[in-house]
């Protein structure tokens, strides 16, 4: 989470009264072409000549000791130039950076990247092979010998925490503990948020619920396979071209385990085919440069799907305890919650984001959330879309719904009557800004969709959620061309139509046709260090370079023109897209455009070009409400969709479409989440559905059209008051979900997903209890 | 190992290759040929991004061996725009912003594209059912689908 | 190196003679939207891949005796498009139409589907309710076999080395039948059917309920008629106490596991909901009014 320390850069909020041409308008995207043509290159689409195939051994077993690894005779086949082992990657201490919302630890990485003592679950890297086919790269992973112990698995996180689990690391000793405990264990950290006193509010309280609640790991499930080509010459220089939402990020991973200067890898995003928070992390990049480093030609790795699934983070499953207090008035007097997420293989779930949201919609004065962070054989967890929040905000809203239920209060009016607003301080610290969480409430009450009528087996939900958003380093460079267009160069990776709103900000701020600005996503030697694309960073934090970078060329334009008018500087003001006196004082000169400065800045001084440099401060929270009607099936337990509203804060939308299609993304996979996402291990610790057969994300008959309501209640802290979008949209989604289906048969289900196996079950043991 | 000789059509041109006998259309379009606009997602048939035609019929390029192309008529994504002029689906997926990511679109517009050749008046339903196909994980469908009925009434002509 | 040989023959006899000379392991291609994803997977690794999609016989659909003799590679999209055999076996067709996505159905077969040997086969319930009757042809000639004797386990048929199934007869049917299959999947679509049940019906003049089948899918190792089902509804106008024994009966009927798809007491319960639910559709079918 992002410190929200102040920068002093001047770019606060403009006010809602400038008229803007571009913000807040919907045009074209400008990779739109090329998207729709195939033309765009995406991970796997990068082929380079002499370019050898890579690809990973994996562990077949879900925890297993590696005693040795014998690669002669796939060195020996013919056409194999390459293989990779623990052994070709030295020790890392430990140590936590950042990456996206989570941190992450190089000593880790490394054997998360490629097994060291122990294969930790069922998909591990032990080994990887460079060929001159694919064909001969799989021949060759058949010929390395590995010796394994297996050993005893664990995969349950409850099951982890008993004293006799298997052990994944023998020398994990839990954080956060006082005294710190003397044996080591499978619980790597305990986070706890506190205010007030919550037993003295539990004891004010008329009415207290508590609740146990499991969820399920998912995955990001995003279409496109990791896939990387690398390229490092015999004096190691390297080219990396892959799949991430953050180049830079990948690059100082990559530099990290290979012992390689920063300035010897250059990296260049592709396209991403979706990421969620997923493609944060690196899992073939080191592989295929240590690979490449060892052969001296280029080599490509792409993931199957069933790699991607046993491989690649899925986001926590979680079991939970919430205790919600309240007088009958409706007043929430207390929230307690105790929060125990998985973090597969290695430490590192998302629970303290998950503790710091649980309770964040609500002003409160007493709460406790008390979150434990537990490693068992499963693939490492990674970011997904608002990490942790989903979780624990699902549990929150159900127990506040049936709290509504029990006082017999709407549950928009109990929301509403405990909402988070302005000044509130929220459970993990700070105090909140003005924020959009009432009026998204408020916007649901007065919707059609929440008095529309029901019919049988019919029932409505509704639930709220929040996160915090993150700012960050980053860089933008605004380059003005002899002939008055512009060239935005940008290091946020374009993952969902970002270049769009980008580009708007540039040309609202230049004032000069929105098609005149060609965005690139810059390689890492083009331009400097820029965090990743997540967080719902991307338009707030490059926004906020872009509108800086493009004040620098106003500032430069303006100079410009003082030097031709022979006038200082400060006696030009920019307006319309062009350079004017800034007063009938100034002297009496005709307006400059854009393109008439810039046709003869070579002899004003040279090339016009803006930069901005920034770690983007007062990143905004965004709130937003959800309205689910659903229909169960009785006979066949299965819940259908029927209609679905969000009502989101976005601050300020720059491209409205491209913010509705975050709203309809995130609900869309929430509902997944609710009703059919999940990870299927068997006994033997391997996992059951690693495909889209049987990882069952929702195709298009399975929902309806989601209707949006974007609620713009600016952030002070950006020029047009733009808060982060894409994470909070698949927060609610879960609770609402539940919600219905108590709405239409007075179960409430505490389990994650509501399969219709496990909706029948209950609908027979009620009809059973009758 | 044997490479199997193929004659083919490919975008209506006429193109011969040589692939080994596991490799499938999707390895050739892209492999081979440097078709990159057939995607990759997961080479089982379940998600849809190498839908491509095959003698006129949607199919998961992923299912499809190359060896068994000899005299078909394969048709791809590169081949839906005309010149410079997008076709309908195109230009109304850009306009609704119909496409987040864009590494279904491809596709999802052949496949859309091959249903408004069978049903140039499809409901919301037929849209959405003949699409259960094609994976989308960041638009939730919604925007596809408004796209896929205004392409197609702008192509009735109403 | 696994060295896989294709071949596409013209002919029933050429395609024959090859599966029966192949060295190793042999596997026919139909559709493939099986045999590739288990190649891919390298859940198989034949040595002779033979493409059954040239041979005329196995392309076509022919009336037959007031019946439909459908070639076994005929795609499903195929057989959803002849109006001939939808007016006759609508639940067959439904059946065949419900495996897989768009792409599936441009490729999918009959023929695969039967040989294919899943006990979730969608068309196979649907098929045996049919009376439905495989002709396979092999290096001994050739032999009608009634489509619930082709799969034998799951993965496994009866087929003997050198056979291949070459099309599927749908028989004629008397005055007021119907037929209806339902799966349930956990989505709306691209699943496995977790349950199927296929009812082919006739009624008599006054509504009453003739003759039946009833078929199950995905309950137990293999498709399977369920006769006792089926007589629950003979005799009966459908009234709500048959209807109540034919759930009962397919219910009963059920030795499913549990899976990945859905747990034994769920199939068990919902195989009788379907049967149900696909017996009041072919009623409707048939003309009860």
């Amino acid at each position: 989470m992002a410190k929200d320390t102040d920068t002093g850069a001047d770019t606060g909020y403009m006010g809602g009264d400038k008229e803007l041409k571009w913000v807040g308008t919907r045009p074209p995207r400008p990779d739109g072409v090329d998207k729709v043509t195939g033309r765009a290159k995406f991970g796997a689409d990068f082929y380079v000549p002499g370019m050898l195939i890579g690809k990973v051994l994996r562990s077949p077993h879900p925890h297993a000791l590696i005693k040795s690894i014998d690669t002669s005779k796939a060195e020996a086949l013919t056409g194999v130039k390459a293989v990779l082992t623990r052994d070709d990657f030295g020790d890392r201490s430990s140590e936590f950076v950042p990456a996206g919302e989570m941190m992450v630890n190089y000593r880790d990485i490394v054997r998360n990247v490629m097994a060291r003592e122990k294969a930790l679950y069922e998909g591990h890297a032990v080994a990887a092979v460079a060929a001159t086919s694919n064909a001969i790269a799989k021949q060759a992973l058949k010929l390395i010998e590995v010796d394994y112990e297996p050993l005893p698995h664990v995969i349950d996180a409850v099951e982890a925490m008993k004293p006799d689990a298997p052990l994944l690391h023998e020398d994990m000793i839990t954080d956060g503990v006082e005294p710190a405990p003397t044996k080591p264990s499978n619980v790597a950290k305990r986070v706890e948020f506190t205010i007030g006193d919550v037993e003295a509010g539990f004891a004010a309280a008329d009415v207290v619920i508590e609740r146990a609640f499991d969820t399920s790991p998912v995955h990001q499930a995003y279409i496109e396979p990791h896939a990387c080509v690398a390229s490092v010459s015999e004096d190691g220089q390297a080219e990396l071209w892959t799949t991430t939402q953050g180049h830079y990020v990948a690059r100082a991973h990559c530099a990290r385990l290979l012992d390689m200067d920063i300035s010897k890898i250059r990296v260049t995003a592709s396209e991403i085919g979706g990421g969620f928070g997923g493609k944060t992390v690196v899992y073939l990049e080191p592989l295929a440069l240590g690979l490449s480093r060892k052969a001296c030609q280029p080599v490509k790795m792409v993931m199957s799907r069933d790699e991607v699934f046993r491989a690649s983070g899925p986001t926590s499953g979680a079991h939970m305890k919430i205790k919600v207090g309240a007088t009958k008035d409706g007043k929430i007097t207390a929230g307690q919650a105790e929060l125990i997420y998985q973090a597969g293989a290695f430490q590192g779930s998302p629970v303290q984001p998950g503790a710091m949201c649980a309770f964040a919609p609500y002003d409160l004065e007493n709460v406790k959330v008390v979150g434990w962070d537990v490693v068992t054989n499963r693939p490492k967890v990674a970011a997904y879309r608002a990490p942790g929040a989903p979780i624990s905000e699902y549990a929150v809203e159900c127990v506040i719904d049936e709290l509504a239920k029990r006082l017999g209060i709407d549950p928009i009016d109990l929301r509403l009557a405990n909402a988070a607003k302005e000044g509130t301080r929220a459970a993990y610290g700070p105090k909140f800004g003005p924020i959009g969480l009432v009026e998204s409430l408020e916007q649901a009450k007065a919707h059609p969709h929440y008095q529309a009528p029901l019919g049988p087996n019919q029932g409505r939900g509704v639930a709220s959620g929040f996160w915090f958003n993150i700012g960050g380093e980053t860089c933008a460079s605004l380059i003005v061309n002899e002939d008055g267009t512009a060239a935005l160069t940008l290091g946020t990776p374009d993952i969902g139509g970002s270049r769009a709103s980008l580009c708007m900000m540039a040309a609202e701020e230049l004032g000069i046709e929105y098609d005149r600005v060609r965005p690139i996503i810059a390689d890492t030697a083009s331009l400097g260090y820029t965090f990743l694309t997540g967080g719902s960073r991307a338009t707030f934090s490059s926004g906020l370079a872009v509108i800086e970078a493009a004040r620098d060329v106003v500032r430069q334009l303006c100079e410009r023109a003082a030097k031709i008018w022979e006038i200082p500087t400060d006696a030009v003001e920019w307006a319309d897209g062009t350079a004017k006196p800034a007063g009938a004082n100034a002297g009496d000169f005709e307006p400059m455009s854009l393109a008439a400065i810039a046709a003869i800045a070579g002899k004003t001084g040279g090339p016009v070009v803006g930069h901005a440099q920034i770690n983007a401060q007062g990143a905004a929270p965004s709130f937003g409400t959800h309205l689910v009607d659903v229909e169960v099936d009785r006979e066949t337990g299965r819940v259908t969709v029927l209609r679905y509203t969000v009502l989101q804060d976005a601050g300020k939308a720059i491209h409205p479409a491209y913010v509705e299609g975050q709203f309809q993304g995130g609900a869309v996979q929430g509902i997944g989440w609710a009703l059919n996402e999940e990870y299927i291990y068997g006994p033997d610790g391997k996992l059951e559905n690693a495909g889209f057969l049987d990882y069952r994300i929702p195709v298009a008959s399975d929902v309806p059209m989601i209707d949006t309501v974007i609620v713009e209640v600016p952030n002070p802290r950006h020029p047009y008051g733009v808060r982060g979008v894409g994470e909070t949209p698949i927060i609610p989604p879960m609770a609402a979900i539940a919600n219905a289906i108590e709405n239409a048969l007075g179960i409430r289900f505490t389990e994650l997903p509501m399969s219709p196996p496990r909706v029948l079950k209950a609908i027979d043991e009620m009809a059973a209890a009758e | 190992m044997a490479k199997i000789h193929v004659s083919t059509t490919i975008n209506g041109d006429a193109v011969e290759f040589l692939c080994e006998p596991e490799e499938t259309l999707l390895d050739v379009l892209r492999d081979g040929l440097g078709l990159t606009g057939s995607k990759e997602g997961c080479s089982s048939g379940d998600c849809g991004a190498c839908s491509v035609l095959l003698d006129g019929r949607l199919v998961c390029a992923c299912l499809v061996m190359g060896a068994e192309l000899g005299g078909c008529e394969v048709e791809t994504i590169e081949a839906m725009a005309h010149g410079d002029v997008l076709h309908p689906l195109q230009s109304k997926f850009i306009e609704h912003a119909a496409l987040q990511c864009g590494v279904c679109t491809p596709g999802i517009l052949v496949a859309a594209k091959a249903l408004l050749d069978k049903n140039p008046d499809p409901s919301e339903t037929e849209v959405r059912y003949w699409l259960a196909g094609n994976l989308c994980r960041c638009t939730g469908y919604d925007k596809i689908v408004r796209a896929v009925l205004d392409a197609a009434a702008d192509m009735r002509g109403s | 190196m696994n060295d896989m040989r294709y071949e596409a023959p013209d002919t029933i006899d050429g395609a024959v003679a090859l599966l029966a000379g192949g060295r190793g392991e042999v596997r026919a291609l139909a559709g493939g939207t099986d045999l590739l994803v288990q190649l891919r997977a390298e859940m198989i690794a034949p040595e002779l891949v033979v493409d059954l999609k040239r041979i005329p016989e196995l392309r076509s659909i022919a009336a037959e005796d007031g019946g439909f003799r459908v070639g076994a590679a005929v795609s499903g999209a195929e057989l959803g498009e002849h109006p001939g055999v939808k007016a006759l076996w609508p639940g067959v067709v439904e059946a065949v139409e419900l495996i897989g996505s768009t792409q599936i159905q441009g490729r999918a077969s009959l023929g695969g589907n039967l040989c294919n040997a899943s006990p979730a086969a969608d068309s196979v319930p649907a098929m045996i309710a049919a009376r439905a009757v495989a002709r396979v042809a092999g290096p001994a000639g050739t032999r009608e076999v009634p489509v619930e004797e082709i799969a034998i386990g799951p993965g496994k048929t009866s087929l003997a080395k050198g056979e291949i199934v070459v099309s599927v007869l749908l028989p004629a049917r008397p005055a007021r039948s119907g037929d209806a299959y339902l799966r349930f999947i956990p989505r709306t679509e691209m699943d496995i059917a977790v349950v199927g049940a296929g009812v082919s019906l006739t009624l008599d003049e006054s509504g009453v309920c003739s003759a039946a089948r009833v078929a199950l899918g995905a309950v137990a190792a293999l498709a399977m008629l369920v006769p006792e089902a089926a007589a629950a509804l003979v005799g009966t106008t459908l009234d709500e106490a048959a209807l109540e024994r034919l759930a009962a009966a397919a219910s009963g009927a059920c030795r499913p596991i549990d899976d990945k798809r859905g747990t034994k007491e769920y199939r068990i319960k919902v195989a009788g909901v379907l049967a149900r639910r696909a017996a009041l559709i072919a009623a409707e079918r048939a003309g009860r009014s």
